[in-house]
């Protein structure tokens, strides 16, 4: 049963949602904004930024000296790549420790838990000599089997709580009928599990694109994504305001889109279900 | 149930999950462990000898140190103080009926979608800049000195740009929680008379509690590793004015190259961070059972 609102007070509330919203989203539109903008008009007051004219010369620029789609490509192959395999890993171990429960299973998945625990910092200088001595150093190879193994406890948590409320009795009831163990993952159990796999798919794909301690640390130009060719803006020449503000809006559109879609899921894969 | 050939199944799909995770734990670690025993220069590939607890020693006697450990802990807190209140606060807000629910959700949780990189930068140059910053422009405007963000207060600049990382993540989950707030309790306190304030403290603080420890815990793991946001804006400077752990550490063992140190420093934020892990894994652990 909805209380009654009054309408003035649902305005005041809206006129202070409105306001918290905008200042907390204007970084982003401000970045949005200053991409269209020429770089001499994008140091500008604000309000003559406003009222200067649009451009997409930025954007032109951009791909036209750094090769913006070679490190848009690595973020989306590592994102994506590393989410692939991890799934691939986590989904039989998700599923037998949801549906064959054995006594250890509790302090398997929070041992698992545990390794993502571990600061990034306390394995960086083993990992770099691994890396440099196997030459795996800037290649997305090596990139993508260390953002599959720090992103795959979360989705091993991820899989098991949306695994653990498929309920057991459809499958005792399919077993009844003589189903197989494959049939029974086939046809029962994929079908009811889709919708967690690929939420699970979403926010993995997300962290895994803004990770930016590894891919900062093992990758310099070859490898490169987003994360790391975004940092190379931090020591710049000149002008650049309007093109370090085209090549951000860029990197981060997508994710923006995904991350809207998979809000709901965000908070139990970030909470590892604590948070429902 | 479940027969011995299904518990055969369920243990072979299991192993590739563990034996990765667990060989990811032990042979970096290990070799973490193995490398700040070490005098171990990269410089000076091949003399390295065996020197006992001397890099940690030296590690925790240099300046810097005590220095990047106090950064790390107020950076930890100050995010967490500005997360976790304004948290709160726009969660109780957004909880009200208001009209754009959705678009307003959309926008308040955008940050935190942004990669640190761009993040770090943005506040940098278009906000931070004493020339030509939005924030220099207001001051000008308003006829006030323009104020150098990064070089004069680096710390808390680096602070506030974390915050706005974090708090969509501290708001959403708390929005979550609200909304989950058993609404006929609610109103049958209303019926028997609680007012606005009691039932603010007496039944929403206590159904929030819980969800406010997960933010502070889960958080905190992230914060303590705090990286890219430092690389791009300060380099942990001026001095080691902005410096926290994971860039000491970073600075150390790969602009240093002195490796048995850095590895020195990084099984000391492998202790900090386990610290906090403990107490993260008891209350999610505690939720497995419920």
């Amino acid at each position: 049963m909805a209380r009654k609102v009054s309408n003035t007070r649902k305005a005041v509330v809206t006129a202070a949602a409105w306001t918290m919203g905008f200042l907390i989203f204007f970084p982003i539109l401000w970045i949005i904004i200053l991409g269209f903008k020429s770089e001499g008009d994008a140091i500008k007051t604000p309000l003559q930024v406003l009222f200067s004219d649009w451009t997409l010369q930025s954007y032109h620029d951009v791909q036209e000296r750094s090769n913006y789609g070679r490190h848009f490509w690595n973020s989306v192959i590592l994102s994506v790549g590393s989410t692939l395999i991890a799934l691939a890993i986590a989904i039989p171990a998700a599923w037998s420790m949801a549906f064959v429960p054995g006594r250890r299973t509790k302090d398997l998945l929070m041992w698992m838990l545990s390794t993502k625990m571990m600061p990034a910092v306390g394995v960086l200088v083993p990992m770099y000599l691994l890396f440099r001595d196997f030459g795996l150093l800037d290649s997305r190879i090596g990139l993508v089997a260390v953002l599959t193994l720090i992103n795959l406890p979360i989705v091993v948590w991820m899989l098991y709580t949306y695994f653990k409320e498929i309920p057991g009795e459809i499958l005792e009831a399919a077993r009844m009928d003589g189903a197989s163990l494959r049939s029974e993952i086939l046809y029962v159990l994929t079908p009811m599990a889709v919708p967690g796999i690929a939420s699970t798919l979403l926010l993995n794909i997300i962290l895994a694109w803004n990770e930016a301690f590894w891919t900062l640390q093992l990758t310099t130009s070859q490898a490169a994504p987003l994360t790391q060719f975004i940092a190379s803006y931090s020591s710049p020449e000149g002008l650049f305001y309007a093109k370090l503000s085209a090549a951000s809006t860029m990197a981060i559109a997508p994710i923006l889109i995904l991350g809207w879609f998979s809000q709901k899921q965000l908070v139990r894969g970030l909470t590892f279900g604590a948070v429902k | 149930m479940a027969t011995a050939h299904s518990r055969t199944a369920a243990r072979l799909m299991l192993s590739p999950a563990v034996i990765l995770l667990l060989l990811w734990m032990i042979v970096p670690l290990g070799m973490t462990l193995y490398f700040s025993t070490l005098r171990y220069n990269l410089l000076m590939p091949g003399m390295e000898t065996f020197v006992g607890f001397e890099n940690y020693y030296y590690f925790v006697n240099q300046p810097a140190f005590w220095a990047a450990l106090s950064n790390t802990l107020i950076l930890v807190l100050g995010v967490l103080c500005i997360t976790v209140v304004g948290g709160i606060l726009l969660a109780l807000l957004m909880d009200q009926p208001f009209w754009g629910q959705g678009i307003v959700r959309v926008l308040v949780i955008a940050p935190f979608f942004v990669m640190p990189t761009v993040s770090a930068l943005v506040w940098k140059n278009m906000f931070m800049n004493p020339v030509n910053g939005i924030f220099a422009h207001i001051a000008k405007a308003l006829g006030l000195p323009p104020f150098d963000f990064l070089s004069h207060a680096p710390l808390a600049s680096i602070i506030l740009i974390v915050a706005w990382q974090w708090l969509p993540f501290a708001t959403l989950i708390l929005l979550t929680a609200l909304q989950s707030l058993d609404r006929e309790q609610q109103e049958a306190a209303e019926m028997d008379g609680a007012n606005g304030f009691q039932r603010f403290f007496y039944l929403t603080v206590p159904h929030l509690t819980r969800s406010i420890t997960v933010v502070i815990l889960i958080q905190t793991i992230f914060l303590l590793s705090v990286f890219a946001e430092i690389l791009v804006t300060t380099n942990g400077g001026p001095g080691t004015a902005s410096t926290n752990l994971t860039y000491l550490v970073y600075a150390q063992s790969l602009l240093n190259y002195d490796v048995g140190g850095g590895s020195a420093g990084g099984i000391i934020a492998v202790i900090l961070a386990n610290i906090v892990a403990i107490f993260l894994m008891r209350m999610i652990g505690k939720n497995l059972e419920a």
